[in-house]
């Protein structure tokens, strides 16, 4: 039963759709204040990067080393954040191409690719990496072992940060705050929130889910430094945030489907089923439909009715006058 | 009155800006349970005073003392915790938001603290505040679903959840019916019959003396009077804030039946404005040198009429001439071409390119006349403009100065420089004086009268019906979508019923 196709997918969904997941509550996060961050794929890269070179150079417990490598990861993307937010809400420079060029700076020929090749990370297999923790009678209990508790604590720590998110947007007075921030930043401020702070806070937070998106790959997917790594995770990550209307739970939703997309093609050709070139449209989907949903939302007034905060994009400026 | 301290006093306020003084060693103050209007044109000083009493400005000089203390105010938040609250004239409400959570956002004392969020908890407090000051609204409504006004019954909800002692209305009936103006100031009065200080903020005589107890007046960034309002007129007060005598502008003609038709609009339906009125089987005509006037309360499908003739928005049925020539369907160059002008109602989105200079958006329409192919002929548009600013006696920095730099006033007459600049035969003008102070005011419908006098055939199209009065030949009144004509164009009786959606026909005693 645990060998039926769907149950196979959706268990390698999980496991593929995590690193969209966790790039996407980010996103989630910077877009509901305001801001949008297009650097997601170059912090994820450089979490990534990072977070393979502390794996390989924390010695000690095993435990440890998974842990730091994560919190490196984040610390790396919420730095390369704090850039972005500096850019975009201090000096109120275009979202778009702050965005952009920090993607470039750190991407596959710039910032991540340098630092693996300096530190001499290529080719190696990971000296740690997160693995299923539930003992194995579990994993084989139908349907739900595999999908469940065949997972990476990674797995179940994006879970509880799915919770966490939903109930602070949702149902938190600050989560409010930023909700109010990213729609109205005046009416924000008119009644004392500072919209700066709040923008900074959540860009910054973003970045390092951005980071912690980037360590799954090194950690837990592909356990090992290969330039480009995430193959463009982090712009499916952004388009996720649109498919999700804004709203955290969807985030998984659609994460994971585009996740088991990725494990459709492999899993269809090991059991000798052919659907024509199998490999092209399943990998090409999440990209396709990325395009798709950047060009839908540009259409003027259709990223609103979406739910797109109505502030995204647009720097605060106090009314003086 | 005057023996407790007053509940805000502002002493020797000067507030300077880069080449202006907007406060002037200003003198204000109001005491607790009263109304007290400020009153100005645009530019006086009023918004500039009321941002520092709000807490947005610091002033330069002077000090804010509440019922006899000073303060000093960092930011709006330190105000609203002062216990002042500004109502804005565009509302600081998130339109995604329903009514409780805009009240919560930033509540620092109220059921809204916690950390959880829990919009019930402020719903039965609100509805208690909305039946008490006569603002009723549904606490879970979402505020862009609301009416402008009841949008500013949320603001003005919020100023008394906050538990606000004064509160600052900021030209509030600018977006209100008459009817909704008339239940804002009974609002108004309840809330100083607490004990409250209510300020509040216009440039229309006849608000001021509908709602205040006393009236300072305010002129070039100085206090030129404070005075009870009872012995105030409407003429003493005007001639306070201008400084001058003003001549309303009264226009009557007779026997413009039988100048040619110029406008000609048959039988035009035209699709709604978002969930607005539809056009309904429109037909209408303006002759050479008559002001007809289209009365009607916002929403009924005025925007939508002007749109539609102006060929901005596609008819889908009917037919819309200009001295004799028939105007292509949504194609607003072929109303041009035929000698059509466009004053739409939106001054500052759809009447300029807001972020070009003065000269370019006086051409905007006439550039292709004349130009080098391609080219623009910049020097030509420069020395029009400068034409222009002066004829029109428009305050600019220059031809260079973008339009959103501009004050109301000047940017409807730079509009009106383009539309009467060429072959202009008809013109449309809509709510062409809507938050306009009275000088501006008397300006326009100056323009309006001129260029009927000039053989123009003129639509206006206004929610105000003083001004309607004031300068039409003929009125029609639009209800949902549908004109029908006034009969008797003094019976402002008859005007209102119809507005109102009745038919005096039937309503009159048989």
């Amino acid at each position: 039963m645990n060998n039926a196709l769907l149950v196979v997918l959706i268990a390698s969904g999980v496991a593929y759709g995590t690193p969209l997941l966790y790039g996407a509550l980010g996103e989630l996060l910077a877009e509901r204040s305001g801001v949008l961050n297009l650097g997601v794929e170059g912090m994820m890269l450089v979490g990534a990067v990072m977070a393979f070179w502390t794996v390989q150079k924390v010695t000690g417990s095993s435990a440890l080393a998974l842990v730091l490598g994560v919190l490196v990861a984040a610390f790396s993307g919420a730095v390369m954040a704090a850039i972005h937010a500096f850019l975009v809400v201090t000096l109120r420079a275009s979202q778009i191409v702050s965005g952009l060029a920090l993607t470039i700076f750190a991407g596959a020929v710039g910032l991540s690719s340098y630092l693996g090749s300096d530190l001499n990370l290529a080719d190696k297999p990971a000296a740690h990496t997160f693995h299923a923790i539930f003992p194995a009678s579990m994993q084989g209990w139908p349907i739900v072992g595999p999908i469940v508790f065949g997972q990476n604590p990674l797995v179940y720590a994006s879970w509880v940060c799915v919770i966490a998110v939903g109930y602070y947007l949702a149902r938190t007075r600050p989560g409010l705050s930023v909700r109010a921030v990213g729609e109205s930043p005046g009416a924000a401020d008119a009644m004392g929130i500072d919209v700066v702070k709040y923008r900074y806070v959540h860009t910054i937070v973003g970045g390092a889910f951005a980071g912690v998106a980037g360590s799954t790959f090194t950690l837990a997917l592909t356990p090992q430094w290969v330039n480009g790594i995430t193959g463009g995770a982090g712009w499916i990550a952004i388009a996720l945030v649109i498919f999700a209307f804004w709203r955290a739970e969807l985030c998984l939703v659609g994460a994971y489907f585009f996740g088991a997309l990725q494990a459709l093609a492999p899993e269809l050709q090991a059991r000798n089923i052919s659907l024509g070139p199998t490999e092209l449209w399943t990998n090409s989907t999440p990209y396709v439909a990325t395009v798709v949903v950047l060009v839908l939302v540009s259409w003027r007034g259709a990223a609103r009715r979406l739910g797109a905060p109505a502030s995204l994009g647009v720097p605060y400026v106090r009314e003086e006058g | 009155m005057a023996s407790a301290p007053a509940a805000i006093e502002l002493r020797g306020i000067t507030k300077r800006f880069p080449g202006v003084v907007a406060n002037d060693r200003v003198d204000f103050a109001a005491a607790a349970g009263e109304v007290h209007a400020l009153l100005g044109e645009n530019g006086a000083g009023k918004s500039t005073l009321s941002h520092i009493m709000s807490g947005l400005y610091r002033p330069d000089e002077g000090e804010i003392r509440l019922h006899g203390k000073p303060v000093s105010f960092n930011s709006p938040r330190d105000a609203i915790d002062a216990g002042i609250f500004m109502v804005h004239q565009h509302f600081r409400l998130v339109e995604r938001f329903t009514v409780a959570e805009n009240l919560i956002l930033g509540d620092r004392r109220g059921a809204g603290r916690r950390f959880r969020l829990r919009p019930g908890a402020v719903t039965d407090q609100v509805r208690r505040l909305g039946e008490r000051y006569r603002l009723p609204v549904d606490p879970r409504a979402r505020v862009w679903q609301l009416s402008v006004g009841e949008r500013q019954r949320v603001e003005i909800l919020k100023a008394l959840y906050e538990e606000a002692q004064v509160l600052i209305l900021d030209e509030p009936t600018a977006v209100l019916t008459p009817d909704e103006a008339a239940t804002l100031f009974e609002t108004v009065r309840e809330i100083a019959a607490d004990g409250r200080t209510v300020v509040f903020i216009s440039h229309k005589m006849h608000e001021v003396k509908a709602v205040s107890d006393r009236v300072t007046v305010l002129r070039a960034g100085r206090v030129v009077a404070t005075a009870e309002t009872a012995e105030a007129t409407p003429q003493s007060l005007a001639r306070l804030m201008v400084g001058r005598e003003l001549q309303t502008v009264q226009r009557r003609r007779a026997g413009a039946a039988d100048a040619e038709p110029v406008l000609v609009v048959e039988g035009l339906s035209a699709p709604s404005h978002r969930a607005r009125t539809t056009l309904k089987d429109v037909d209408l005509t303006v002759r050479a040198g008559e002001i007809v006037a289209v009365a009607g309360v916002a929403g009924n499908g005025q925007r939508e009429l002007a749109e539609a003739i102006a060929g901005l928005r596609p008819r889908s049925s009917g037919s819309v001439q200009v001295a004799g020539r028939p105007l292509r369907n949504g194609d607003p160059r072929s109303a041009y071409r035929a000698g059509l002008g466009y004053v739409p109602e939106d001054r500052l989105g759809t009447g300029v390119a807001p972020n070009l200079p003065l000269s370019m958006n006086i051409e905007l329409k006439s550039y292709r006349d004349g130009s080098l192919g391609p080219f623009l002929r910049l020097g030509r548009m420069r020395e029009r403009a400068e034409r222009a600013i002066e004829t029109y006696a428009i305050k600019a920095r220059g031809p260079e100065a973008e339009a959103d730099t501009l004050s109301g006033g000047n940017i409807q007459k730079v509009v009106l420089a383009r539309e009467f600049a060429g072959n202009l035969k008809a013109l449309i003008a809509a709510s062409p004086t809507r938050g306009l102070d009275v000088s501006a005011v008397e300006t326009v419908h100056r323009h309006l009268c001129d260029a009927a006098d000039r053989g123009v055939a003129v639509l206006l199209i206004s929610e105000d019906l003083d001004e309607i009065l004031a300068l039409a030949d003929r009125i029609l009144v639009m209800y949902e979508g549908r004109l029908t004509p006034v009969e008797n164009r003094d019976d402002v009786g008859e005007i209102a019923e119809l507005m109102a959606g009745g038919d005096p026909a039937t309503a009159a005693p048989a």
